[in-house]
């Protein structure tokens, strides 16, 4: 029903939020679909828009259903009112704004005292702790989104040499900690229980809570590069 | 676990930054519309057993949401209703009677950490609220309350003040309304019969970020794997065991488990007053019942809100002239 080179669906989430479904995929293009779309409906919001949230296939939109429910037709929802605002909206061009594509540098310590299971990680993929950091280091990778927690940037995609399943059960990772799930990478910006498995940990700071223009390291869009520091530059960074 | 709560904080979900802000969202306004303040001003949200407040200076206060048998002073005083305090009062809870949080409001506001422009606390980052983290003994709170409009108070004793909030829109029911969620279908006819027609309990592993609930294994039709996608308070997720898990105030912005169904905003209020061991049931609902409620509630905050700031400034009027 959509002439587009991205198909979608919108379907509700609940009576005050819908959800544009780009399909349950990790891929570049369709992520870069949704977020020229966020951006799109960031500088333009729809009336009655609260927030919209985008993530790797799908963008959300919160909206205020009293404020819009004066405006909307009798026997008509405002859920179909909002709906048919966001397709003529999708319907046009997305804006190509400037997509920020930042290229950020982030020192990582691979070592035991740091990521005490590296060893065990290493041992259950039969490869070498200096492999592995070849590997995690040798590539760039895109920010697809940010959530879980405030800063927490969803990296991908690794070799697939180093992905690793997630824990049955979580722990606590400590703040800086850098952890792979299947073939995403992350780091932890606060103290948090969490299932990925962790190779190592940055002496950079991820979340800056008291900084609001600048209050996460990286952004939907960046681009991040991992580089190898000693654990004596990780203590004197 | 009592923490500084508001409206919560939106606008920032798309750096993971969760909304938190009070579970009862509807109750924290009663509480503050009673006060005599805006509906969004920060409050105490109160779990079982919950602080004991010291007052030191008059103050205005109103309790609303769940009902713990608070006394001020050793006398028992009702819920739902504004309450000039004297210095030196002391207000306890004795007892749940009913519900999980209560809601405590000052007027002039709680005076709190704000951030993101929110006072909610989140405790996650440590951030907002007091200090980023719950309530402790001998912690010191200020708020924004005018002295000189409550000179009339003199040595006497707290005062009840007569009019009440209606609290019966609150939780006078356990059903809980839903809309089919994204990956509804996820679920075989059978599932989705079961979903929607047998009760459920809350279990103990229940807080602000989630309750899990002991329910009827419900069967998936297939095994998807799904990738992280935006979730929000009331989405109801399907584990791969089969059992649920509801969201609610620090739910995290984006999850990765299916989301079957999402109770209706008008009966978040129910969801966050249910107490472990409580049980409940899933009703399907359609969107003009789910906006209508939705309506209804925001109409009648407001009617409760001119009411109330009518009856507390005749009242303030009347008490300072008096002297």
């Amino acid at each position: 029903m959509i002439d587009s080179a991205f198909p979608y669906r919108i379907i509700p989430i609940g009576d005050s939020s819908l959800l544009v479904d780009y399909g349950n995929v990790i891929d570049e293009a369709v992520n870069a679909e949704v977020l020229r779309r966020f951006r799109q409906l960031q500088q333009h919001p729809l009336k009655g828009m609260r927030e919209v949230v985008p993530a790797y296939s799908s963008l959300s939109i919160y909206y205020d259903v009293f404020q819009l429910c004066k405006m909307v037709p009798e026997k008509t929802t405002v859920f179909d009112w909002i709906k048919n605002e966001l397709q003529h909206r999708l319907q046009q061009p997305a804006l190509q704004t400037e997509e920020s594509h930042k290229l950020v540098r982030i020192p990582v310590c691979y070592d035991e005292s740091v990521a005490p299971e590296l060893p065990a990680i290493c041992a259950s993929i039969n490869i070498s702790r200096e492999e592995l950091v070849a590997l995690h280091t040798g590539r760039q990778y895109r920010v697809y989104m940010l959530g879980f927690l405030p800063g927490f940037a969803y990296l991908g995609q690794t070799d697939e040499r180093i992905a690793l399943p997630r824990k049955s059960q979580p722990h606590l990772i400590k703040a800086g900690s850098i952890g792979i799930a299947g073939r995403q990478t992350g780091i932890y910006p606060l103290t948090s229980p969490g299932g990925w498995q962790v190779i190592g940990r940055t002496p950079q700071a991820i979340l800056q809570k008291t900084d609001d223009h600048n209050l996460t390291l990286l952004q939907a869009g960046d681009i991040v590069e991992f580089y190898p520091i000693t654990s004596d530059e990780f203590e004197s960074h | 676990m009592d923490s500084i709560q508001d409206a919560g904080r939106y606008g920032r979900q798309y750096l993971g930054v969760n909304p938190s802000g009070a579970m009862d969202k509807y109750a924290m306004q009663v509480a503050n519309v009673l006060a005599g303040n805006d509906r969004n001003d920060a409050v105490i949200e109160l779990h079982f057993p919950a602080s004991v407040f010291l007052f030191t200076s008059p103050l205005m206060i109103a309790l609303a949401g769940a009902d713990f048998s608070a006394s001020i002073n050793g006398e028992p005083v009702p819920s739902n209703h504004c309450i000039v305090v004297n210095r030196n009062d002391v207000l306890q809870f004795h007892r749940p009677l009913n519900g999980a949080r209560a809601y405590l409001a000052v007027r002039g506001g709680i005076r709190a950490d704000e951030w993101l422009q929110s006072k909610s606390t989140n405790l996650k980052a440590a951030a907002g609220g007091y200090q980023g983290r719950c309530l402790q003994k001998d912690d010191e709170i200020f708020t924004g309350c005018l002295q000189e409009e409550l000179s009339f108070l003199n040595k006497e004793e707290f005062r009840v003040l007569p009019w009440a909030a209606d609290s019966k829109a609150i939780s006078d029911s356990s059903q809980l309304l839903v809309l089919p969620g994204p990956e509804w279908d996820i679920m075989t006819e059978e599932a989705k019969h079961t979903f929607t027609t047998t009760p459920f309990i809350t279990t103990r592993q229940s807080d602000r970020m989630g309750y899990r609930l002991l329910n009827q294994p419900l069967q998936s039709k297939e095994r998807q794997e799904m990738i992280s996608s935006p979730v929000c308070f009331g989405t109801i997720q399907l584990l791969p065991d089969g059992k649920l898990i509801v969201l609610v105030a620090d739910h995290q912005t984006t999850g990765g488990y299916p989301r079957i169904a999402q109770v209706i905003t008008a009966h978040h209020s129910r969801l966050a007053q249910l107490m472990a061991g409580d049980g409940a049931w899933f009703t399907l609902t359609d969107h003009a019942t789910a906006e209508e409620l939705l309506v209804k509630q925001e109409k009648h905050l407001q009617q409760l809100q001119n009411a109330c700031t009518f009856r507390l400034e005749e009242y303030l009027h009347a008490a300072n002239h008096k002297l």
